[in-house]
C-alpha cells in the first residue's frame, strides 16, 4: 500500500482497479448468471480475487512480460485473469473460443506462451492435443472442473487451487501485489489482440495501457458513461470491440459488465439485464429484427395491424424525435401511442428498454435496419476502429446521425486522407507494435506517425467519415469503371433473405457474385408458401428460391444505377452456394468477415462457369466438420442472369 | 448428498469404484395369462455400474425393467435390493427407495415448462402440505427454493439452461429426452433405470447422451440399468451387459465376453434359426 500511495496517476488498468475497490467497494462490479441466477460480484470482491489469481501466477512463476493466453467464453474469472496477468506486468492473449486446437497451434507459439486459463473441459482437451507442438507450454489453468477429476497431467490445475494458493500468498506477503503494481507504467503493453486474418497469418497487435484508457476515456466522456451503465457481455473476448467496452471501458467508468449463462440464453440474458449501453455487430441486430418480424407474421390480424400502423409512425417521425428535431404536434401524439402500445412493449422484448446508448461496427449496417432501432427509440450509432486503434477513430455524436457514415473523428484522434482516398489515423490509442513483426509495423505506420487503415473513404460536407470499402479491395472493371466489392456486398446483405454475398469483377468486363441465403428468413418463407425442402442445399437450389434472390439482386443493381460512380458495378449474373460459408473450412475469418481470395481460390471452377455463360457448374468442395474430421459435398448450382439497368444518373444530367 | 456420493465412489485413477451387489434378481418369472415374458431369469447390479440389457425386440427387457421399480410383479423368483427381499411394491415405493426411471415413449407434462417438468422429479422430496403451497410463504417458499437449487444443479449439467422456461411440447425430441432424464436425476437417484434413452437421435445427439450418461455414472456415482439397440453406444459404456431372448437370459458378462458368446451371436446374427 505504501509503495502505491505515491503514485495517484491511475495510468494502468490494475491501479485503477484497486481504486475502484477504494472507491466503490460495494458497487457491483461483475454479474453472472450461475444456476438461475444472477449473482453479484462488488469491485472489493473483485479486486481481492484479482489479486488471489495473480499471486497464484507468480507463485507458479509467471514472470513480468510472460504471456498469458485465455480462451473461453466471457466468465468473470477468465476477465480477472486478464486483470491479474497485469497486475504482475504480464501480457494477456485472449484466444477466439471456437477455434480448433489446431488454429490455436499458430498463436501460441508466435506468442510463446508458458500460462494459460482455459474455462472448461472442452478447451483443456484443446491444449491437451497440441501439447506436443507447443513445447513451451508448462501451465494449464482451468475455470470449471467439470469432468475434469480423472485428468492427471502435470500440466493442469484448477482455478479454485490457484485462487486458493494465491490468496494465502498474498495474506502473508502483503506487500509482493502492491509492488508488481506500482512497477508497472502506462505504456507498458497491456494486451495483446490478434488480428483475424482476413489476408495472411494473424499479428499480434500490442497495446499499451495507456493507448485503452485513452480510447476509454474518450468513449466513456462522448458518450458521458457513467458508473450506473450496465453492460451484456457476450461477444468473444478474443475482439478488440469486447475488451474496449467490457473490460477498459469498464474500469475507467467503474460500471457493471454482466456475463450471460450460456452463448444460448444470451437473448433472455440481455432481457433480464436491460443494458443500459450495449454493443453488437449488425448481424445480432438483423437477427433480432428477423427473429420479430418471423413472430409478427404469425400473429393475429389485428395485432399485426396495429404493429404495422405504429412502426409506420414510427418510421416516420421516430428518428426524428430522437434526434431533438421539429415533429408536428400530431405525429409526436401518434408516437407516443404507439411507443405506449408497441414500441415500447416490443423494446422490452428486446431487451432494450434502458439502453442509452447502443453502438454496431464490425461491417455495414443496412440503412433500413439502422433506421428501424433508431425510430423505435433505441439510441443506434455507428463507430470505426481497428484492432490497431483499440477499435476507436470515428463515433456518431447524439442528434447528428447519417446512415451511411461512421461518424466524426472520436476525442484524441486525428484523421486524415492520402491521396488515393486510404484513412489515416493518429493519436494515444494506436498500437504500440506488432509482435515480432518490426517489418509489419514499418509498413503500417508511415514516415510522419500515422497508422494506415487499409480502408478507403471520403469526408462529406459536415466532417463525417464514409467508408467505401478496403482500399486494396477497390478494382477496376476493364471498362475503367470503379469496383468496390464490399460495397455492392453490403448493398445485398441488407436483404433479409442473403446472409453473405461475395462479388467479384476486378480486371473482368461485368460483375458476378456468390450468394449464401439466410437458411431462418428464407425457410421461413418457404414454409409460408408450403414448400418442402430437406436442407440447406436443397432450399438453395430450387428454382423459387432463385426467383426471390434474383429480385433482390435487381433492386440492389437499379440502385447502383442511380450512382454514377457504381453504375457499371450492376450484377449481371449470379448464383446460389450449395453450403453455408464457414469459418471452420476457412472462408470466413473467426470475426466473420468473408476470405475474399480463399474463397476465390477455392470456388475457381464457380467465377470460371460464371464467365463463361454457363447454365450450371458442377462442384465438389472438402468441408470440416466440428470434430475436426473431413468430408466432401458436390453439387451441380444454377447460374442465372439479373436484370441491369441503364445509369438513371446519366439520364437525368441530360 | 451427491457431492458426498461422488467423493465415496471415487478412487484417482479409475474414478469410480465397482461396489458390492445393490439389487439382485433371483430366478425371476413373469407371466400375463398363459403369454411368458420372463422365465428363470437371474442377474445382478452392482453398485456404480452401468448394466446394459440388451436383445431383440420382445424378448422382454422393458418387462425386466419394470419388475425392477415394481410396475410388475413376478410371479416367482425373488428381489434383493441392498440386501434385503423385496416383497410387494409399487413404483412410488421403488421411488422412495432411491430408483428413478425414464420411459421407452417419452412421459413428460407438454404443456409445462421444463423447469416445471425437472421440479416434478422433486415431488418426492417435499415435506410441506398443500394448504402449505396454496399459501406458498413460510416453510414452503423455504421449500421451494431449496429444490429450486437442486434443480438449477441438473440443468447446468445437463446443459439445459436455454431451454429452462420453453414448454416441454415445443422442444425437439432429442432435447425432450435428456430432460426425461433431467427429471429422472433430479428425484437423485441411487439406482437409475434407462429405458432406450437413445431411440429416435441422430449421431450427435447420441454423442451427447452417452456424454451425459457417463457423466451422471462418474459424477454422481448413480447405479445406470439401460436397454438399448445401439450395440456400438451399449458395448462402449457398459461395465456389464445381460442378453435376453424370448423371455431368457442367454448371455451375461463384460462386452468382450458377450460379444463373443456363441449364442448371442446366433440370436443376433440369426445362425442357427
Amino acid at each position: 500500500m505504501s509503495d502505491t500511495h505515491g503514485q495517484t496517476a491511475l495510468d494502468t488498468f490494475p491501479r485503477l482497479l484497486m481504486e475502484h475497490a477504494r472507491q466503490r467497494p460495494d458497487r457491483p462490479a461483475m454479474r453472472e448468471k450461475a444456476y438461475g441466477i444472477w449473482q453479484t460480484y462488488s469491485w472489493a470482491e473483485v479486486a481481492t480475487s484479482v489479486r488471489a489469481i495473480a499471486c497464484g501466477l507468480a507463485e507458479l512463476g509467471f514472470k513480468r512480460g510472460d504471456r498469458l493466453a485465455i480462451i473461453g467464453d466471457n466468465r468473470p474469472r477468465l476477465y480477472w485473469s486478464v486483470a491479474a496477468c497485469q497486475c504482475l506486468g504480464g501480457i494477456p492473449v485472449m484466444l477466439y473460443q471456437d477455434a480448433v486446437a489446431q488454429e490455436m497451434t499458430y498463436v501460441l507459439l508466435d506468442a510463446e506462451i508458458r500460462f494459460a486459463v482455459v474455462e472448461d473441459q472442452e478447451q483443456v482437451d484443446k491444449m491437451l492435443e497440441i501439447l506436443p507442438e507447443v513445447p513451451l507450454l508448462e501451465h494449464v489453468i482451468y475455470d470449471d472442473p467439470r469432468g475434469m477429476r480423472h485428468y492427471s497431467q502435470s500440466q493442469l490445475m484448477g482455478l479454485d487451487g490457484l485462487h486458493e494458493m494465491g490468496r494465502i500468498q498474498d495474506r502473508n506477503q502483503i506487500d509482493f501485489l502492491d509492488g508488481e503494481i506500482a512497477k508497472g507504467a502506462s505504456d507498458d503493453i497491456s494486451v495483446m489482440l490478434y488480428t483475424s486474418g482476413t489476408t495472411g497469418k494473424p499479428k499480434g497487435v500490442c497495446q499499451t495501457h495507456g493507448a485503452f484508457i485513452a480510447a476509454a476515456t474518450g468513449g466513456v466522456q462522448f458518450d458521458r458513461l457513467t458508473d450506473r451503465e450496465d453492460i451484456l457481455s457476450y461477444l468473444p473476448m478474443a475482439w478488440v470491440g469486447d475488451h474496449l467496452f467490457s473490460f477498459a471501458q469498464a474500469m475507467v467508468a467503474g460500471f457493471t459488465i454482466n456475463c450471460p449463462e450460456s452463448g444460448e440464453t444470451v437473448m433472455t440474458d440481455l432481457r433480464e439485464i436491460g443494458p443500459t449501453y450495449y454493443f453488437a455487430p449488425p448481424r445480432v441486430f438483423e437477427n433480432l429484427l428477423t427473429q420479430v418480424m418471423i413472430r409478427m407474421e404469425d400473429a393475429g390480424a389485428f395485432k399485426r395491424k396495429i404493429f404495422h400502423h405504429f412502426m409506420a409512425v414510427a418510421r416516420r417521425c421516430g428518428a426524428e424525435i430522437l434526434d431533438g428535431k421539429p415533429v408536428s404536434a400530431a405525429d409526436r401524439f401518434q408516437y407516443w401511442l404507439g411507443n405506449l402500445l408497441v414500441l415500447g412493449p416490443l423494446k422490452n422484448v428486446l431487451g432494450m428498454s434502458r439502453i442509452r446508448v447502443a453502438y454496431t461496427a464490425g461491417a455495414a449496417i443496412g440503412p433500413d435496419l439502422f433506421r428501424f432501432y433508431r425510430s423505435i427509440g433505441v439510441n443506434l450509432k455507428q463507430l470505426y476502429g481497428q484492432t490497431e486503434t483499440c477499435a476507436y477513430v470515428c463515433l456518431q455524436p447524439d442528434g447528428q446521425i447519417k446512415l451511411d457514415s461512421v461518424g466524426k473523428p472520436a476525442p484524441f484522434v486525428e484523421v486524415k486522407l492520402a491521396d488515393n482516398g486510404e484513412i489515416l489515423v493518429k493519436g494515444p490509442m494506436l498500437l504500440k507494435a506488432y509482435y515480432k513483426r518490426p517489418d509489419a509495423t514499418a509498413e503500417s505506420i508511415n514516415a510522419d506517425g500515422y497508422f494506415m487503415t487499409g480502408d478507403a473513404g471520403f469526408f462529406d460536407d459536415d466532417g463525417h467519415l464514409k467508408i467505401i470499402d478496403r482500399a486494396k479491395d477497390v478494382g477496376k472493371l476493364n471498362d475503367g469503371s470503379m469496383f468496390a466489392p464490399n460495397f455492392i456486398e453490403n448493398k445485398l446483405k441488407f436483404f433479409q433473405h442473403i446472409k453473405e454475398a461475395v462479388s467479384f469483377g476486378n480486371g473482368r468486363d461485368f460483375v458476378t457474385a456468390f450468394i449464401n441465403i439466410d437458411i431462418e428468413a428464407v425457410g421461413n418463407w418457404a414454409e409460408r408458401k408450403g414448400m418442402a425442402y430437406a436442407g440447406y442445399a436443397d432450399l438453395a437450389s430450387q428454382s423459387a428460391v432463385y426467383e426471390l434472390i434474383k429480385e433482390g439482386i435487381e433492386t440492389v443493381n437499379a440502385d447502383l444505377a442511380s450512382d454514377p460512380r457504381m453504375s457499371g458495378s450492376q450484377i449481371k449474373r449470379f448464383l446460389i452456394l450449395h453450403k453455408e460459408l464457414d469459418a471452420d473450412d476457412g472462408e470466413l475469418t473467426r470475426t466473420r468477415k468473408v476470405r475474399r481470395n480463399f474463397v476465390a481460390e477455392r470456388y475457381q471452377v464457380l467465377i470460371d462457369g460464371l464467365y463463361e455463360g454457363r447454365k450450371s457448374q458442377f462442384i465438389e468442395s472438402e468441408v470440416k466438420y466440428e470434430d475436426g474430421r473431413t468430408g466432401k459435398i458436390s453439387a451441380n448450382l444454377r447460374i442465372e442472369e439479373a436484370k441491369t439497368f441503364t445509369p438513371r444518373a446519366a439520364i437525368q444530367a441530360a | 448428498m451427491m457431492n458426498e456420493m461422488a467423493q465415496t465412489a471415487t478412487l484417482p485413477e479409475s474414478g469410480r469404484r465397482i461396489g458390492e451387489v445393490i439389487l439382485d434378481l433371483k430366478n425371476i418369472s413373469l407371466r400375463f395369462g398363459g403369454v411368458k415374458a420372463l422365465t428363470d431369469i437371474s442377474f445382478d447390479v452392482r453398485e456404480h455400474e452401468i448394466r446394459s440389457i440388451i436383445g431383440p425386440n420382445g424378448a422382454g427387457k422393458s418387462s425386466m425393467l419394470n419388475v425392477m421399480n415394481g410396475v410388475y410383479h413376478p410371479q416367482e423368483g425373488t428381489i434383493l435390493f441392498r440386501g434385503e427381499p423385496r416383497q410387494q411394491m409399487d413404483p412410488h415405493m421403488a421411488a422412495t427407495q432411491g430408483i428413478a426411471r425414464t420411459f421407452q415413449n417419452i412421459a413428460l407434462f407438454k404443456g409445462m415448462s421444463v423447469l416445471d417438468n425437472i421440479m416434478t422429479g422433486r415431488n418426492l422430496k417435499m415435506k410441506t402440505n398443500l394448504f402449505q403451497h396454496a399459501l406458498f410463504w413460510g416453510a414452503a417458499q423455504r421449500e421451494e427454493i431449496e429444490h429450486r437449487k437442486k434443480v438449477e444443479e441438473v440443468i447446468d449439467f445437463l446443459e439445459i439452461q436455454s431451454i429452462r422456461k420453453t414448454p416441454v411440447g415445443r422442444l425437439p425430441y432429442g432435447l425432450q429426452k435428456r430432460v426425461e432424464l433431467a427429471r429422472a436425476l433430479a428425484a437423485e437417484p441411487t439406482l437409475l433405470l434407462l429405458d432406450e434413452p437413445m431411440a429416435g437421435m441422430n449421431v450427435e445427439e447420441k454423442q451427447d447422451m452417452c456424454r451425459f450418461i457417463l457423466d451422471v455414472n462418474d459424477q454422481f456415482g448413480t447405479t445406470i440399468v439401460l436397454i438399448e439397440h445401439d450395440m456400438g453406444v451399449v458395448m462402449d459404456i457398459s461395465d456389464r451387459v445381460v442378453v435376453l431372448d424370448y423371455g431368457k437370459k442367454i448371455g451375461d458378462g463384460t462386452p468382450d465376453e458377450v460379444k463373443n458368446d456363441p449364442d448371442v451371436i446366433a440370436a443376433y446374427l440369426g445362425a442357427s434359426h
